[in-house]
């Protein structure tokens, strides 16, 4: 039997666009093999996805188009096959996993229903014997009771939950390739850790082959056992893990591994990617990453690079590996940042803001009358102690009231109980009127560059909006000086600031947000999640963007994210939170290195890292409780792996330990 | 455009306004604002503030450089322009002064107002046979009685006062109307030449082209703009303006109507009716659907609760109730109070402004609806969040971020509804509860017409003309409001 499943040869796609073609994938070649898992890893935009789409032939017509190229599956051309015979082969012998498993499933149709679906197309089973193997599916993907999940409506399950469903829809036709594009990129990474080990087991048993599309490298180094590395529309490197991971050769990859935050990089400034991506409608007639490469050279800019696969099976699209080019030396360009170091004196340890027992219940009312028959208990008494130039760090799964606690401070919402002490006033019993000139200390960042900016004002004023409401800045052109010198803090130009945020990148986006938020001079910036949305070499810039302002301003940053890269890279103390109330909260060097609680041990253990592959996991069943009715007693005794008989009457006190570490966690009591 | 020319352009603007202003005091007649008048002057001040304001943001002129760029778009503005411009001509009211009396130094005025368009079309306005005739007809539609020379009575069809009067008989007439026709469009052809040739000079000098050059570029449509299509589109409005008035002096092009009044005559007048209530209405209802529906979004709480409350009530009444129930009050408080009404034109303007504030009191609830979700999305949003974050007072997060971005909205639902409330004058008036009986609208001809259906032969041209010009229009302006919407639509693909 051979052993190729998928053969892909010179693909190219390409867009038709009224600013030119646009050549999302430009002759990408890869083998699959059955049963292997193949990552197929790059930042966004680069076409991955488009990739994906052209194997199951489901490119976006008429504007794209399968300009060449061969998609041999089992020795059979995809390409050339007429569309009906296509359509047998989705779903039985391809199968596909899209990112958002909310959007993907159909929600006026039950979950049972749509599987049934999948499974009378492909397996050609009729009502009982049909409904049989939805059951069986359902539980081989791990959904407990499937009996009673069959009637249920998507807006019933989780979004883990949906994308075990989504995936009991693909295997639906006992595929031979699994196509899973980002298939747990809108997960946390608990329920990430679950989905990807019910992924490995289920390839076991069923011997499929998987094709795997993801920017994340922690992901791939779970799960892959080959890894090809996209850019601009093109793989420029492909290995299998170990040796992409302990030996990578294009310079592109290395650069991703330096931009990746880390524990051991704290204190030093990230390595980032200089310039963008190349636009697509370009003609190349040298590297596509030359104008980025550290490397790069003449010969860069004018021949294009030829694959070269060493013996091992380990290729990459570079002139630095081509072996006519050998005996050139890996000479630098230009200087790599220079490694400063970042670490600030320590200023007065002077309490900016300091929390206390600060409570955020949203009514549920029903009824006619609106009568309250119940709270959502989103931030349920929280204590926090921010000093000036320090970053807390706030970790926690989605719906774990992280984003909450931000908004409370902020007093967007009116917190319902505690206390929020800012420079000795209590935010939470002044009006909004006596809160307006306090506005300016703290401000915040979002998640999302996209959202977070009025499309309809040019930067300048969206800049200015900020300090006009706050008084800040003087006359009108001292105004406009304070903002090209904002601009330029921020690492953009001041002609900038004519444009609308329509024209600028997410990257450049982040940084409008910081240089609005600085605007107003503030002393505590709440950055709610602010990288999560943006690539990871972007996200080296913005990272090192804010750890510049730090030490420049002295500012305080409260930095609420569920990636603890970040945490370890940034923070310097760190509060992990659960159900509304935080768990363990002390140092970062204490917490991520020895953590106590056991949701802090699984959260951690749950990251994917690229530095212990394939380490034990230990894994954390069921999902986030719903905070309309939080468990008796302590809120994670039923998923906790060492619940006792006292765990599920009473929620334990804090622990303490040196440096202000604390625990709240019955083991811990004991253990005193 | 540089500074220089926007000074040219200022001046040029100051100067025509000094010769209309000029010729307003100058002309020897009492000018004569109605109420509608001035609401549509109105309108197009705000219009053309908007645009001067539009010009300056890009984000604000993107939008409708696509929605001209559209091939479709284009034709349909040029035909909406030409019908404004008629409306237009029909909204600057006066009274002629009367020849003076002798012995008496005082001025009077005519009773009848008329409007400039009255005026151009003067010859056809007054040519009024005794009943029914049918287009191009040159005897009336009925035999009557008719004395012969040598003293016996005839029953015969009756030639025409004015249609065809100056043909011997109809045996000329076919070559009449074609020779008519050549000459005409001959006109129109040379008009359109000497224009387009300016167009085209115009273009060259503004893109510092050779004038060759330009017009191979126009030919090929290789411009931003579809000026082919524009001038094309110019072309058959030139061409019908001719062709039309150099017929309509000679005959009824359309037919005239029980009364004798000439058909194309009652069209033409009727397109302001019908332009009237299409943006009248809206500018009405304007104010309720934005102020209601973002203050409802955005406040929530009981502000919230109170305006779903007004506006699902009002929803629940049926709008042709109220609007009958409105339009008879109306009808009865004029008769009761002739006083206030001057001329009789006045007293028909009265109860069309009125018709279109009742319609569009019964209207705003649809936008309304859909501007308070999107308020509801917005306020979520992290850039209003961020603008409470700085402590922007409300008033100014309400006007600088929730308005502007619901703004598309608006305009897409006004430029949808103006179709709808075109139709909808049309079915009332037919209903009787429309504008005035003695006003000229494409409702009012259509229930004119009705009865005449069932006559054998049938009189089937007054209908016919309001329906074709009707169904221009509402054409028009449907193809004119897909464009925009495609255009504003924040989820197409560009």
């Amino acid at each position: 039997m051979n052993d190729t499943l998928l053969q892909v040869n010179g693909l190219k796609t390409w867009f038709e666009t009224s600013s030119g073609t646009v050549r999302a994938v430009d002759g990408v070649s890869f083998d699959i093999r059955r049963g292997e898992t193949f990552a197929l890893l790059g930042e966004s935009g680069c076409g991955k996805s488009i990739t994906s789409l052209s194997l199951m032939r489901l490119v976006p017509e008429p504007a794209g188009k399968i300009v060449s190229g061969s998609v041999m599956l089992d020795g059979v051309d995809l390409l050339t096959l007429p569309e009906y015979q296509m359509r047998n082969l989705r779903g039985s012998k391809i199968g596909m996993i899209f990112q958002e498993p909310m959007t993907s499933l159909n929600p006026v149709m039950t979950i049972g229903r749509q599987i049934q679906e999948s499974v009378e197309r492909h397996m050609g089973l009729r009502n009982r014997a049909a409904k049989g193997r939805v059951l069986e599916l359902l539980s081989s993907v791990g959904i407990p009771d499937p009996e009673q999940r069959y009637g249920e409506y998507p807006h019933q399950l989780s979004g883990g939950m949906k994308q075990r469903v989504m995936i009991a829809i693909a295997l639906a036709g006992e595929p031979e390739l699994l196509i899973a594009d980002e298939p747990t990129t809108a997960l946390d990474v608990t329920i990430q850790a679950q989905v990807l080990e019910l992924m490995a087991d289920l390839q076991k048993q069923t011997g499929m082959a998987m094709l795997l599309i993801t920017h994340d490298l922690g992901v791939v180094a779970e799960v892959a056992d080959r890894v090809a590395v996209m850019y601009a529309g093109q793989i420029v490197e492909q290995a299998s893990r170990e040796q992409f991971f302990s030996d990578p050769q294009h310079p592109y990859s290395k650069k991703l591994f330096a931009s990746m935050p880390d524990i051991e990089k704290r204190g030093e400034t990230l390595a980032v990617i200089r310039g963008t991506v190349p636009p697509l409608t370009t003609q190349f007639t040298g590297c596509r990453f030359e104008e980025r490469c550290d490397y790069s050279w003449e010969l860069c800019r004018n021949s294009l690079p030829q694959w070269t696969q060493q013996p091992t099976g380990h290729g990459a699209l570079c002139h630095l590996m081509d072996p006519r080019y050998q005996g050139r030396e890996m000479t630098l360009l230009s200087s790599e940042p220079e490694v400063e170091s970042l670490q600030t004196a320590t200023l007065a340890e002077q309490a900016t803001l300091s929390v206390d027992n600060l409570k955020v219940h949203f009514p549920i009312r029903k009824g006619l009358l609106k009568r309250i028959v119940g709270h959502v208990h989103a931030v349920d008494g929280i204590d926090i102690e921010l000093k000036q130039g320090k970053t807390l760090a706030l970790v926690g799964e989605s719906g774990c009231g992280k984003t909450t606690v931000g908004k409370g401070i902020l007093q967007l919402i009116r917190p319902t109980a505690g206390k929020v002490d800012f420079d000795n006033n209590d935010l939470t019993q002044l009006s909004n009127k006596q809160l307006r000139p306090l506005r300016g200390d703290i401000q915040i960042i979002f998640q999302d560059p996209f959202s977070s900016l009025n499309p309809r004002m040019r930067v300048a004023d969206l800049i200015e909006e900020g300090m006009v409401a706050q008084g800040k800045g003087g006359n009108s052109s001292q105004r406009q000086q304070r903002i090209d010198q904002l601009l330029q803090q921020v690492g953009m130009l001041s002609e900038h600031k004519h444009r609308y945020p329509h024209e600028f990148s997410g990257g450049q986006r982040q940084r409008i947000c910081i240089a609005r938020a600085l605007a107003v001079e503030p002393k505590l910036i709440i950055c709610d999640e602010p990288t999560s949305a943006l690539d990871v070499s972007v996200q080296a810039q913005i990272l090192n963007l804010l750890k510049r302002l730090q030490r420049e301003l002295g500012l305080a940053y409260l930095f609420i994210t569920h990636d603890i890269s970040v945490v370890e890279y940034l923070a310097h103390e760190v509060a992990v939170m659960y159900l509304g109330r935080i768990v363990e909260q002390g140092r970062v060097e204490d917490v991520l290195t020895e953590p106590r609680h056991p949701y802090t041990q699984a959260l951690l253990s749950a990251v994917p890292s690229i530095r212990n592959i394939r380490k034990k996991k230990q894994r954390l069943e069921g999902e986030l409780p719903s905070p309309i009715n939080p468990p008796q007693g302590c809120h994670f005794n039923p998923r906790c792996p060492k619940v006792m008989d006292r765990c599920r009457a009473h929620y334990p006190n804090k622990t303490v330990h040196e440096n202000n570490h604390f625990v709240r966690c019955f083991l811990e009591e004991n253990r005193e | 455009m540089g500074t220089l020319s926007k000074y040219r352009l200022l001046i040029l603007c100051s100067g025509l306004l000094f010769v209309a202003i000029g010729l307003i005091v100058a002309a020897p007649v009492k000018w004569v604002v109605l109420w509608t008048d001035a609401l549509i002057f109105t309108l197009m001040v705000v219009i053309i503030g908007t645009a001067w304001m539009v010009r300056s943001r890009p984000y604000l002129l993107a939008p409708w450089r696509r929605v001209v760029r559209n091939r479709i778009a284009a034709g349909a503005l040029v035909v909406l322009l030409s019908y404004v411009v008629i409306g237009l001509l029909d909204s600057i009211h006066f009274r002629e002064l009367l020849p003076a009396q002798e012995g008496s130094h005082q001025q009077h005025y005519s009773s009848n107002t008329l409007s400039l368009l009255d005026k151009l079309l003067t010859p056809i306005r007054i040519q009024e046979e005794k009943s029914y005739s049918a287009p191009f007809a040159i005897q009336l539609f009925s035999k009557e009685s008719l004395q012969g020379d040598d003293g016996t009575t005839v029953r015969d069809y009756p030639r025409l006062q004015y249609g065809g009067a100056h043909l011997a008989d109809i045996s000329q007439r076919k070559e009449d109307i074609t020779n008519t026709l050549l000459l005409a469009s001959s006109y129109a052809l040379a008009t359109w030449v000497v224009i387009s040739l300016l167009v085209v000079w115009m273009l060259a000098r503004r893109h510092g082209q050779s004038y060759r050059q330009q017009f191979k570029q126009l030919i090929r449509g290789e411009m931003e703009m579809p000026w082919c299509t524009l001038l094309l589109m110019f072309l058959v409005i030139l061409l019908l303006l001719f062709i039309s008035m150099m017929l309509g002096v000679k005959y009824h092009i359309f037919g005239t109507d029980k009364v004798g009044q000439d058909v194309f005559y009652q069209t033409l007048k009727s397109i302001r009716t019908g332009l009237v209530i299409g943006t009248l209405t809206t500018l009405v209802m304007l104010p309720f659907a934005v102020v209601l529906g973002v203050a409802a979004g955005y406040f929530r709480g009981w502000v919230d609760d109170v305006i779903q409350y007004i506006y699902t009530t009002l929803n629940s009444i049926p709008g042709v109730l109220l609007i009958a129930a409105t339009v008879l009050i109306m009808q009865a408080y004029i008769a009761g109070n002739p006083e206030l009404f001057e001329t009789m034109e006045e007293r028909a303007d009265a109860r069309l402004f009125f018709l279109c504030l009742i319609l569009g009191i019964t209207s705003w609830t649809g936008l309304c609806r859909l501007l308070r979700g999107e308020a509801l999305k917005l306020r979520e949003l992290d850039y209003v969040q961020a603008a409470h974050a700085f402590g922007v007072p409300q008033n100014q997060v309400l006007s600088r971020h929730i308005f502007p971005n619901v703004l598309h909205i608006v305009l897409i639902s006004l430029v949808l509804d103006f179709s709808g409330l075109v139709l909808a004058e049309a079915v009332l008036s037919y209903v009787g509860i429309g504008v005035d009986p003695t006003m000229h609208s494409w409702g009012n001809m259509i229930n004119g017409a009705r009865l005449e259906m069932a006559r054998e032969p049938m009189v089937w041209w007054s209908l016919m003309a309001a329906f074709v010009f009707m169904f221009i229009l509402v054409l028009a302006a449907n193809l004119f409001a897909d464009a925009v919407r495609d255009a504003f639509d924040p989820r197409a693909v560009r």
